[in-house]
């Protein structure tokens, strides 16, 4: 044991020595085994509960925890270092417990006791110290202990122990703020303080109580205004003190300190108000603004100026101060200027826009703190006068900005234009600069929404075309603005051969047919194109292999290319075109109409409601179960192109009504789609569907009788007519997750039913949230138990199915220690995710929710099914009820 | 008010951390990391203020040091450049043209003084003297305590002789 001793003893290096082992560390693994080693070393010595080296230890321990290593096992140690009776060991002590711990450590308690303690020392010091430790770290418990202690410490003698407790209960009512008012007469004595710290002390404390009570700002207010505005008189006119002196003012903290309570005791008072103006006139002019310091006494002077109750003449001065700062050279100024200039705005804007030059030249600073603030600065400047000129400045500038602050550029442009978009040709015009100059940086609800707009603007839409095919010319790697492009070329194509509705300043753009779908094959083919660019091209150019006779061979052969993509949804989709262009020439044109005005309306509201399903802005592909990531939100808008179930799209009924059997027929997976909007119709014709929709029976069945069934409320007409939704046109094509019924008529031809299967679950008739609606069902109930499910689906994923089990406790006795259990058949698997509590409180006075996963392999052929076992105990008494589960909805 | 003080070398290395609000020690190092990334890489020219979730971070460099003050939004940025300064000084009347090194090897003074300077993020005193008079009494306390224990291990170890 003594060796031990001694050998522990002998490998103690000094402080110093130690920091030098470790500057000495060539690798992080060198200076981990160093610090490893020191650690053990210093554990040993702790163990050993050695005094002699606790000093150097705790010092040790605080380098090292400085360079991120755990040294909670040294927290003890400075415990009883602050325990200690000399000055060395309390200040070591507490130097440890502000590094080491901090206010949510629960041995923090433990020191209340020796701070107690050493507020009541003799040695000033010593106070200075637990006064000072207190101050930083102090929990509110601790707070409430020693509150009453350092109250009595404001009437030391010595003025370093009176400041000291200043600070030490600003932290204090910050965290207990019903102490503020104990502390309310004491520090109004320290306004008067001739001492500077301990007055600039006073002052922090005073400011922070009327932050926490209102008690306390008006007895301010009332008792200390004049003495405050006295007090910082005597600042502005005192002679040269070296003491306090920078750069040739006394004391610049204490004037900032003194200006900033002045605001918050004029803030919403007049009077007070008034008491102040001289003196604020008085800073405004006499301080000298050729050093920081001074700078920063008329930044605070000028944001009081603002604040306090309105006087016009000190506003101007104000204003005045932040025009001069903000065409200061110095970076720092300029952007103090900015930030008060911002909440100048809400005072007085007209005063800010005279700025509106200079804030402009500051967007384009080098400095990305100004750049940012001088575009929020800009953004909140912007109204119907002055629109354009900001706009085009912004865009002009988008083309040199940084990568960096290209997307905060452009969300910002964009939503001004936006905000100011009445006037559809320069909404339309400045989207395009935008897209073509930063089209990666717009979000895509912005371009849907251009989109949404330019089928509205119908006198506007062969303008709209060619404007897009001469910026793909020019600019042709920026997404976004290929979607737009392909979108309007597919829809508007003939506008762009023929030059239909020009407008009058518009050059004349000669495009043939071939030169049209020249810029599709090429969005097609873009190695860097995403997925819905590609998409888009497809349908694109489906769309215009009707229009477009004489491309109409090259539009095939393109397709067909496509039939092999790697990428499901361009393989299906282009399968599924194919069959279109061989199969159904009769039906084609009036599948490709153009599509329908999209509701606008709808769309911004829906857009600013939020309630886009959050597929639509979740990214691509985010969940790593989708069997088919690309059909959620990027292919909205494609399948929202081919979309022809509008109630005033011209369907006539001649053309494609003797297909429609066999496309449905073709289609077992379609028939779920159908379905799941008409759960309430009667599951009895849910359960037909379904039992019908197996692959013996598929083409046998007559669907449109079904069909007609299942809608029994619509009034007979082409089926055609009938596949279209009862719901009105727009919510489809706001919600982009919906796909459209046509995707689901081809999907007979899809040679793998396995993948119209997946396709199909992206029907719109799970419209837009989650998936199909089914009802709940109460899954088990006894006079003490009652067990409800409610079920959802993912549409991607149609045999698996999330039940949400809500158990609720039929008796007076609480259960505890519940436990759900369940069984199911082989074909399905369950997952079962932790219960929201074990204990259910009695006589349903709340309840335990669960959830489960199942999945049945079978799905279509098998109905669920599940056997539940339920424990829980009744007063520490077991209780075990079983029960099977066959009341399912159909369908899951 | 001042949440936390930050001391980096251009190495990004950490030479003084003093926390007034509370960050677990994960917290520390994640803020550590960002922060030292984003200042460390800012031009000289550009301004000295960072806005960083939520707040601001006043940084000035003197010699291959960074020191950094992180703010609350609506507080005074200029101000507490002047704040940082006056540290600086006062470190440098202390160790005497301080550097680098002194305070490497004698962080717990840098310490103690600092504690002179701030209480709960607040400035405590203006006054260079004042605080280095505090300093320098407390320093002689703590020497005054070491020559008494060495006297009497002395005596002991004459009267063991």
């Amino acid at each position: 044991m003594a060796d031990l001793i001694i050998d522990a003893f002998s490998s103690q290096t000094r402080l110093r020595d130690m920091i030098r082992a470790i500057r000495g560390c060539k690798t992080a693994a060198e200076e981990r085994a160093v610090v490893r080693k020191e650690c053990a070393v210093i554990r040993a010595s702790i163990s050993e509960n050695d005094q002699d080296y606790r000093h150097r230890n705790l010092a040790k321990l605080m380098f090292i925890h400085m360079l991120g290593y755990p040294t909670h096992f040294g927290q003890m140690e400075c415990l009883k270092s602050i325990a200690s009776a000399g000055f060395p060991e309390k200040r070591i002590g507490y130097l440890g417990l502000m590094l080491l711990l901090d206010e949510r450590q629960e041995v923090l308690m433990l020191v209340t006791n020796s701070l107690k303690q050493d507020l009541n020392h003799s040695n000033p010091y010593i106070v200075g110290l637990a006064l000072c430790a207190l101050g930083n770290i102090c929990s509110a418990e601790m707070a409430r202990d020693l509150a009453p202690e350092v109250e009595r410490l404001f009437q030391s003698r010595d003025p370093n122990i009176r400041k000291k407790a200043a600070l030490c209960s600003v932290r204090i009512i910050k965290k207990v703020p019903d102490l503020a008012e104990n502390f309310m007469s004491p520090a109004a004595t320290l306004l008067k303080e001739k001492h500077h710290g301990a007055l600039i002390a006073g002052v922090q404390l005073c400011t922070d109580m009327c932050k926490v009570s209102l008690e306390a700002l008006e007895y301010f207010r009332k008792k200390c205004t004049d003495g405050l505005v006295k007090a910082l008189k005597e600042r502005v006119n005192s002679p040269y003190t070296p003491e306090y002196d920078i750069s040739g003012i006394s004391d610049p903290f204490l004037h900032i300190r003194l200006l900033r309570l002045l605001r918050i005791l004029g803030k919403g008072d007049a009077d007070a108000s008034d008491c102040m103006n001289d003196i604020l006139a008085q800073v405004a002019t006499k301080t000298e603004t050729n050093k920081n310091a001074g700078t920063a006494i008329l930044y605070e002077c000028v944001e009081t100026i603002m604040s306090i109750e309105d006087n016009s003449g000190l506003r101007v001065l104000a204003i005045n101060i932040l025009g001069r700062f903000l065409s200061n050279r110095d970076n720092n100024i300029r952007y103090v200027a900015l930030n008060m200039l911002m909440r100048a705005i809400a005072v007085d804007a007209q005063a800010v826009q005279r700025h509106r030059i200079t804030i402009l030249e500051c967007v384009k600073d080098s400095d990305a703190s100004i750049r940012k603030r001088a575009l929020e600065l800009i953004f909140l400047l912007v109204n119907e006068n002055n629109v354009k000129p900001l706009t085009k400045e912004l865009i002009d500038y988008l083309q040199v900005s940084d990568q960096e602050f290209k997307g905060d550029l452009t969300e910002k442009i964009c939503s001004i234009v936006e905000k100011f978009s009445m006037e559809k040709k320069w909404y339309i015009d400045k989207m395009l600069k935008v897209l073509s100059e930063a089209g990666n940086f717009v979000k895509d609800e912005i371009w849907h929404a251009l989109i949404v707009a330019i089928s509205n603007a119908s006198d506007l839409q062969g303008y709209t075309v060619r404007s897009l095919y001469r910026a793909l010319q020019t600019s042709s790697e920026q997404e976004s603005l290929i979607q737009v492009a392909v979108w309007c070329i597919g829809e508007y194509g003939e506008m762009l051969v023929n030059n239909v509705g020009m407008l009058e300043k518009e050059d004349p753009l000669t495009v043939t047919e071939s030169d049209a779908v020249d810029v599709l094959e090429a969005a097609i083919k873009r190695h860097t194109s995403d997925i819905t660019s590609r998409a888009l091209s497809l349908v694109a150019l489906l769309k215009l292999s009707s229009r477009f006779p004489s491309c109409s061979k090259r539009i095939s052969d393109i397709i067909i290319e496509h039939k092999g993509s790697f990428v499901l949804e361009l393989q299906q989709r282009s399968i599924e075109f194919n069959s279109i262009i061989d199969k159904h020439q009769n039906i084609r044109s009036t599948l490709l109409e153009r599509m329908p005005v999209l509701d606008e309306a709808s769309y911004n509201s829906k857009r600013k409601s939020g309630s886009l399903p959050p597929t639509a802005s979740a990214p691509t592909g985010a969940s790593p179960k989708l069997p088919n990531g690309v059909v959620k939100s990027p292919a909205a808008p494609m399948a929202d192109l081919l979309d022809l179930s509008s109630d005033d799209a011209p369907v006539p009924s001649s053309s494609g009504g003797d297909n429609l059997p066999d496309l449905l027929g073709g289609s077992l997976t379609s028939l779920p789609s159908l379905t799941g909007q008409a759960p309430s119709n009667g599951t009895d014709i849910l359960m037909e569907l379904l039992s019908i929709g197996t692959p013996a029976a598929q083409n046998d069945v007559s669907t449109s009788d079904l069909l007609s069934t299942n809608h029994n409320n619509t009034p007979s007409g082409t089926p055609l007519e009938r596949l279209s939704p009862p719901s009105p046109f727009s919510p489809q094509v706001s919600t982009p997750t919906a796909t459209t019924p046509v995707m689901d008529l081809l999907d007979g031809f899809s040679p793998t039913l396995s993948m119209s299967n997946k396709k199909s679950s992206t029907d719109p008739y799970f419209s837009g949230n989650n998936g199909p609606v089914y009802p709940s069902i109460i899954a088990f109930q006894s006079s003490s138990l009652k067990i409800e499910f409610s079920f959802s689906k993912q549409p991607e994923n149609l045999q698996s199915t999330l039940i949400n089990a809500t158990f609720t406790n039929m008796s007076s006795n609480i259960y505890t220690d519940f436990i759900f259990q369940a069984a199911v058949p082989k074909f399905i698997q369950l997952h079962l995710d932790p219960a929201s509590s074990n204990t259910l409180p009695a006589s349903g006075n709340g309840s335990i929710g669960q959830s489960l996963r199942v999945t049945n392999s079978q799905h279509g052929q098998k109905h669920l099914a599940m056997r539940i076992r339920v424990a829980y105990k009744i007063n520490n008494k077991d209780v075990l009820e079983q029960g099977q589960i066959t009341n399912f909805p159909p369908g899951l | 008010m001042i949440h936390f003080v930050l001391l980096i070398s251009r190495q990004g290395k950490v030479r003084l951390t003093k926390w007034y609000s509370p960050y677990t020690q994960k917290e520390r190092t994640k803020v550590i990391r960002e922060l030292s990334g984003v200042i460390l890489t800012r031009g000289p020219k550009l301004c000295n203020f960072v806005e960083w979730r939520g707040y601001k971070v006043v940084y000035k460099r003197y010699a291959s040091l960074y020191f950094c003050m992180c703010i609350d939004q609506e507080d005074n940025e200029l101000e507490v450049l002047e704040i940082i300064h006056h540290f600086v000084e006062i470190l440098d009347r202390y160790f005497g043209s301080v550097c680098e090194l002194d305070l490497i090897f004698n962080f717990h003074k840098a310490y103690y003084i600092l504690d002179e300077i701030l209480i709960a993020g607040e400035l405590q005193e203006t006054s260079k003297k004042i605080v280095a008079r505090l300093i320098a009494a407390q320093d002689s306390l703590v020497e005054t305590a070491k020559e008494e224990a060495s006297s009497i291990s002395n005596i002991i170890a004459q009267a063991t002789k």
